[in-house]
């Protein structure tokens, strides 16, 4: 689960992790306030959305004076913010938070990540702040500097140093830097997280080390022990159908294709999408009903794939195992008697009881085509999208 | 032959009076698994089918000689009961459950590790020597005894291509889902290495998907390392960057991880890899055959 840049700062400074001072506003006159009560001659005004780059888009101005301030906001609260991560469509700003503007003097990128390789979090950080570190790791890894982390010992004072000297910090600030390392160590460990990142981490003019930027993704599977991370949850930013899919426990991502797939299982679904692909199209969707697919849950992914106005063609894809061919085929006609499917279905039934399956197919009025194999089913969807 | 399993192991299960518990041992006993024991706090004295319950593993052990586990235990708790199966000597530990935090495996896989157990999963569909044990949650008919070992990162995917080379009259010697997860017990160059020591497997099929670098790995290992014809195939060549595709662990991320990025990196390792999953029976009979 993402957050937004202001509720990750909230956290931070909860863990005393310096942050600019500032607030968030929904509205022009409360940005404008805000900017009253911060003081100062500067201040910088930024979209709150769940994507990166927003600098380049728009989402992050400077301004004069708190009616400035006041004016940017009413701007930017409900434009539909474009960066290079959001995709073409884009996201709506509903909230910015408005900050005091820091002369920088010095930026550096800090992070906590789990090692997959490893298998253990790792501490990342490097001199060279703001810049995006994937970039980075690729152009010249030796500007990174990494600690890997024993869970069972934590972060000691040793890797909180070679963090502080490896990228090059000044003697003065040691401690300080030292602190941010664990205090950003304690945020990932004690709050489940996925990734932590502080991008930039600056030092300012007077020597202060803040975190001017906060980026923080939470283990969805973790969240039933942090009831109090659920609040922070911004339905908003979800496509629609993705929410309403988690809704009715079904693993939906909307894709920009035309051929929906319903498949049971998310390595087999993957493969389909890749089939589509193969067969001259593109997947509208990724849907994996789980190994338990009910008649309720076919139906319901059915009215979920027809959501997206440009799909032309639906592939269903089931590999039955323990459930059986003839249970899902069964359920797959109530479903569409239930729900009214104007595009073409390609059905593709194999394992378990699949020739009892394929007979309910058959034997139901419903106008399916049906598939046999995989690549029976690539050249059935080549046939439907021609 | 085989590896992980085969006619002599004696299965333990924990979690064996809960709903997927109790129904998936009996598919295993169904199939000819020696399922010798179950386990579930509290329930000790109870049992399954005759199959005896206890508290503890370490009861269960000394009672019936089990000797590997398999795991139905909800998310919450079953951190603690795969730590239970490793400190208790167990050499072989089968978890099936899916959304363990990844923080509680980043404690876990260590501590196995250090206990010498030998971790499948969490979050897979298990394994199977077929002809011999199921230890797993996959459709045992659809298997056939044989000389293809198997191992792959996901479920119905598996099946499917287990079916594939089941219909074009490879059997198998051993299937193994490894998991889904970011943060797995056992990666696929550990099941290469069992493969490369077993005499009755002759060729591998290696099935992965987006995320991560374990396919990577494997290359460069079977490049250099292994003896055996080796098939594969990568899903989720069109799934977007940045996106979870339902597994955990299958996100592209900046650093890497996508399909493509994979094939070459197998292709390169001398891996037979089909880009069309229909054809996977036909390519594996080519170079298995």
């Amino acid at each position: 689960m993402k957050i937004h840049e202001y509720q990750a700062k909230e956290i931070f400074s909860k863990f005393a992790i310096p942050v600019p001072r500032g607030s968030v506003a929904q509205n022009a006159e409360e940005a404008r306030k805000i900017a009253e009560e911060i003081g100062g001659s500067r201040w910088v005004v930024k979209a709150q959305i769940h994507a990166g780059g927003r600098g380049k888009g728009g989402g992050v101005r400077i301004a004069e004076t708190p009616e400035a301030v006041g004016k940017i906001a009413q701007e930017m609260l409900g434009m539909t913010l474009v960066t290079p991560q959001t995709g073409p469509q884009g996201r709506q700003v509903r909230a910015v938070l408005v900050e005091e503007a820091l002369a920088v003097k010095q930026e550096f990128y800090v992070g906590a990540a789990v090692d997959r390789a490893r298998q253990c979090p790792v501490l990342i950080a490097s001199a060279e702040g703001g810049m995006g570190i994937e970039e980075l790791a690729a152009s010249r890894p030796e500007a990174i500097v990494r600690e890997w982390i024993d869970m069972g010992i934590g972060l000691p004072a040793f890797q909180a140093r070679n963090l502080v000297f490896g990228v090059g910090m000044d003697a003065g600030l040691v401690r300080a830097g030292t602190g941010v390392f664990n205090q950003l160590y304690k945020v990932f460990e004690s709050l489940d997280c996925m990734l932590v990142e502080i991008n930039p981490l600056i030092v300012t003019e007077d020597n202060q080390l803040l975190a001017l930027d906060a980026k923080i993704d939470f283990d969805d599977n973790a969240l039933y022990r942090h009831k109090d991370l659920l609040e922070l949850d911004d339905p908003n930013e979800q496509e629609p159908l993705e929410r309403e899919a988690s809704h009715h426990r079904l693993n939906y991502i909307r894709l920009e294709g035309d051929v929906g797939i319903m498949v049971n299982g998310a390595g087999l679904a993957m493969a389909t999408m890749d089939l589509i692909k193969q067969a001259g199209a593109r997947p509208a969707n990724f849907l994996d009903v789980g190994g338990g697919a009910t008649t309720e849950m076919v139906t319901k992914g059915f009215e979920i794939i027809l959501g997206d106005e440009n799909v032309r063609g639906i592939l269903i894809n089931i590999f039955g195992g323990i459930l059986r061919c003839d249970v899902l085929a069964n359920g797959v006609v109530e479903a569409a008697k239930k729900v009214a499917i104007k595009v073409p279905v390609v059905v593709r039934l194999d394992g378990t009881n699949v020739e009892e399956g394929r007979q309910i197919l058959a034997r139901s009025d419903l106008d399916f085509i049906v598939a046999d194999t995989m690549a029976d089913a690539a050249a059935k969807v080549r046939a439907i999208v021609a | 032959m085989s590896i992980l399993i085969d006619k002599d192991t004696r299965l333990l299960v924990q979690g064996i009076t809960g709903r997927e518990g109790s129904f998936h041992t009996r598919q295993c006993v169904a199939y000819g698994t020696h399922v010798v024991a179950g386990v579930t706090p509290g329930k000790g004295g109870q049992g399954l089918d005759g199959i005896p319950v206890f508290n503890t593993i370490g009861e269960a052990v000394d009672r019936t000689g089990a000797n590997a586990s398999l795991i139905f235990v909800p998310s919450p708790f079953a951190p603690d009961a795969i730590m239970e199966s490793g400190a208790a000597g167990l050499g072989l530990t089968v978890c099936i459950t899916e959304g363990i935090p990844i923080k509680d495996m980043l404690k876990v896989v260590p501590f196995l590790k250090r206990k010498n157990c030998c971790l499948i999963g969490p979050n897979c569909p298990g394994v199977i020597s077929p002809g011999r044990c199921k230890a797993g949650i996959m459709p045992g008919q659809i298997h056939k005894e044989g000389s293809v070992g198997v191992i792959s990162r996901s479920g119905t995917l598996t099946y499917e291509v287990v079916h594939q080379l089941t219909q074009s009259g490879l059997g198998q010697s051993t299937c193994i889902g490894i998991g889904g997860d970011p943060i797995i017990g056992s990666s696929f160059v550990d099941m290469l290495k069992l493969f490369d020591q077993d005499p009755d497997t002759e060729g591998v099929v290696l099935i992965g998907e987006i995320g991560g670098h374990d396919e990577e790995t494997a290359a460069e290992y079977i490049r250099d390392h292994f003896s055996k014809p080796v098939v594969g195939f990568v899903a989720g060549l069109t799934a977007p960057p940045g996106k979870r595709m339902g597994h955990a662990g299958a996100i592209i991320s900046g650093s890497g991880g996508t399909a493509a990025e994979k094939i070459a990196a197998m292709r390169k390792g001398g891996i037979h890899v089909v880009e069309h999953l229909g054809e996977l029976g036909k390519e594996a009979s080519e170079v298995f055959g």
